[in-house]
C-alpha cells in the first residue's frame, strides 16, 4: 500500500473513508495500521494544538469558540476530543461534541470523539496515530482536547506543538493550578469565564507564577482572559497561538519538540507492546502468577519479583524480536 | 438515563444533545463512524423529521448504520417509520434493558475492511 493509494481513497468521493480509517487506527486493526505507516512520511505539516485543563474549566466551549474563529479565517480544522472510559464497564459517554456542533460542512471541520479506554501510558499512542492521519490528509490545524488532572494530562505536551492550559476562577486557588503540574506544560494559559468573580485574582496569581519565565524554555507565557460563551478574548487567543507557532520556527524549538514527540511516541508504543507481551505469553503468565502468589504470601519482595521477570524478559529478548 | 445504561453495558456513547438538525445528526454519525444511531423525538414532528434524517444518512452512504428511535410516537405511525429504514421504535415506558438488548443483538459489526 503506497501513500498515494491511501490519499486517493481519503480524498476521493467516499466521505466515510477518513472516519473509517480513524476507527481502524484507533482499534489498532492491521489494515488501518498499514495505511497509517504508508501515510507517515506525509505528516509533520499540521500545527497541533493541545487544549487541556481541569474538568469544568470550559475546554469544550473554548474549543468551539476557537473553531468559529479558525473557520472565519478560512482554515480547515480537525478536533480530537478525548473523554475518560468507565473503568468498570469499559463504556464511555463522549459529550464534548455537543458544544462544537455547528452547521459546518463535513470536511471543513472534522470532530472526532475518543474514549481513553484505560490505555497504558495515557492516551498518547492512539491520539498520536489519529493526529498523523489527520495531518497527512491535509488538515492544517489539529486541536486535541483532554482533561488534564495532574500527571495524566501532561502527556498532551509530547503530542502538541502548542499547549493551551485552561483554568477558570472557582476551581481552586492558584496553588492548586501550580501543584497539578499542568502549568509546566502550558505555552499559553487561559483564564476562562473571565467575567466571573475571582477571575482577576486568578490571572494575577498565574502571571506571578510565570514571572520567572517558562520553566523549560525561558519564554514568557501569556496569561489571557476569555469568555468562551460570548467569544470575548478568543481572537486574541488565536493570535497568541499563531505567535507561538512562529516562535517555534524562529527559536528552533519546533525541531526540539518534534524530536521529543517522536521519542515519547516510540517509547509509549514500546511500553504498550511490552505490556501486551507480558500479559499474553502463557508460559510467562504462569511464571507471573507464581511470583505474584509469592509476593502475596510475603515470601518475596515486589522488587525482587520484578527483577526476576525482567531477567526472564532479557533472556527471551535475545531469542527473537521485540513485539508481539 | 439511556446514555448511562448503554455506557454501563460497555458502549461508547457520543451524546449530541437536544435540538439537532438532520444534517448535524448525519454529519456526527459520519465523522464518528458510529454503528448505531439512537433518535429521540418528543416534539411531535417525527413524521417530518425521520424522512429528512434517513435521507441525510443515505446521502453519506451510511446505509449499514442501525437506526433506532424513541419518544412520543403514536403506535399508528410506527409502520411508516419502520418503512423508512428505522429498525425499531421504542414507545414511552420501554424498559432500558429492552433497548440495550436490542442494540446489542442488532448492531452491525464494524467492518475490518477499509
Amino acid at each position: 500500500m503506497s501513500a498515494d493509494d491511501v490519499l486517493l481513497r481519503l480524498q476521493g468521493p467516499d466521505r466515510r473513508a477518513l472516519p473509517r480509517l480513524a476507527s481502524l487506527v484507533e482499534n489498532e486493526d492491521p489494515s488501518g495500521l498499514e495505511a497509517l505507516d504508508a501515510l507517515f512520511p506525509l505528516t509533520g505539516r499540521a500545527h497541533v494544538i493541545g487544549v487541556t485543563g481541569p474538568p469544568g474549566a470550559g475546554k469544550s466551549t473554548l474549543v468551539a469558540a476557537l473553531l468559529g474563529c479558525i473557520r472565519a479565517a478560512g482554515r480547515r480544522v480537525a478536533v480530537i476530543a478525548v473523554d475518560p472510559s468507565s473503568p468498570i464497564s469499559g463504556g464511555a459517554v463522549l459529550g464534548d461534541r455537543i458544544r462544537m456542533m455547528d452547521r459546518y460542512a463535513d470536511d471543513e471541520v472534522f470532530v472526532r470523539s475518543m474514549a481513553s479506554r484505560g490505555r497504558q501510558g495515557g492516551i498518547a499512542w492512539s491520539t498520536a496515530s489519529l493526529v498523523h492521519v489527520l495531518d497527512a490528509v491535509g488538515y492544517p490545524v489539529i486541536l486535541i482536547e483532554t482533561v488534564g488532572t495532574g500527571q495524566d494530562g501532561t502527556d498532551i505536551s509530547s503530542l502538541a506543538d502548542t499547549v493551551v492550559v485552561v483554568e477558570a476562577p472557582g476551581l481552586g486557588d492558584g496553588v492548586q493550578a501550580i501543584k497539578s503540574g499542568l502549568l509546566e506544560v502550558g505555552d499559553i494559559v487561559v483564564v476562562n469565564k473571565a467575567d466571573q468573580p475571582g477571575a482577576e485574582d486568578a490571572q494575577r496569581i498565574l502571571r506571578a507564577s510565570f514571572e520567572l519565565g517558562h520553566p523549560s524554555q525561558g519564554r514568557s507565557v501569556p496569561v489571557l482572559p476569555t469568555v468562551s460563551i460570548t467569544g470575548s478574548g478568543i481572537s486574541e487567543l488565536l493570535a497568541a497561538i499563531d505567535e507561538h507557532d512562529a516562535w517555534l520556527s524562529e527559536s528552533g524549538q519546533r525541531s526540539v519538540r518534534r524530536e521529543r514527540a517522536a521519542r515519547a511516541e516510540v517509547l509509549s508504543g514500546l511500553r504498550a507492546a511490552l505490556d501486551r507481551r507480558l500479559e499474553s505469553g502463557t508460559a510467562r503468565s504462569a511464571e507471573l502468577a507464581a511470583l505474584i502468589a509469592m509476593v502475596a504470601r510475603r515470601e518475596l519482595s515486589p522488587r525482587r519479583a520484578v527483577d526476576a521477570l525482567i531477567g526472564a524478559l532479557d533472556s527471551s529478548a535475545s531469542d527473537g524480536p521485540i513485539g508481539d | 438515563m439511556l446514555v448511562r445504561a448503554l455506557r454501563d453495558a460497555g458502549f461508547e456513547v457520543i451524546y449530541t444533545g437536544l435540538f439537532q438538525t438532520p444534517e448535524m445528526i448525519a454529519s456526527a454519525a459520519l465523522q464518528e463512524d458510529v454503528q448505531v444511531i439512537g433518535l429521540s423525538i418528543l416534539s411531535g414532528a417525527h413524521m417530518e423529521l425521520f424522512p429528512r434524517i434517513m435521507e441525510a444518512l443515505r446521502e453519506r452512504r451510511l446505509d449499514d448504520v442501525l437506526v433506532v428511535a424513541g419518544g412520543t410516537i403514536p403506535k399508528a405511525d410506527i409502520p411508516r417509520i419502520k418503512a423508512l429504514g428505522v429498525a425499531e421504535v421504542f414507545g414511552p415506558g420501554t424498559r432500558l434493558a429492552t433497548i440495550v438488548d436490542f442494540i446489542q443483538a442488532n448492531a452491525p459489526r464494524p467492518s475490518p475492511l477499509w
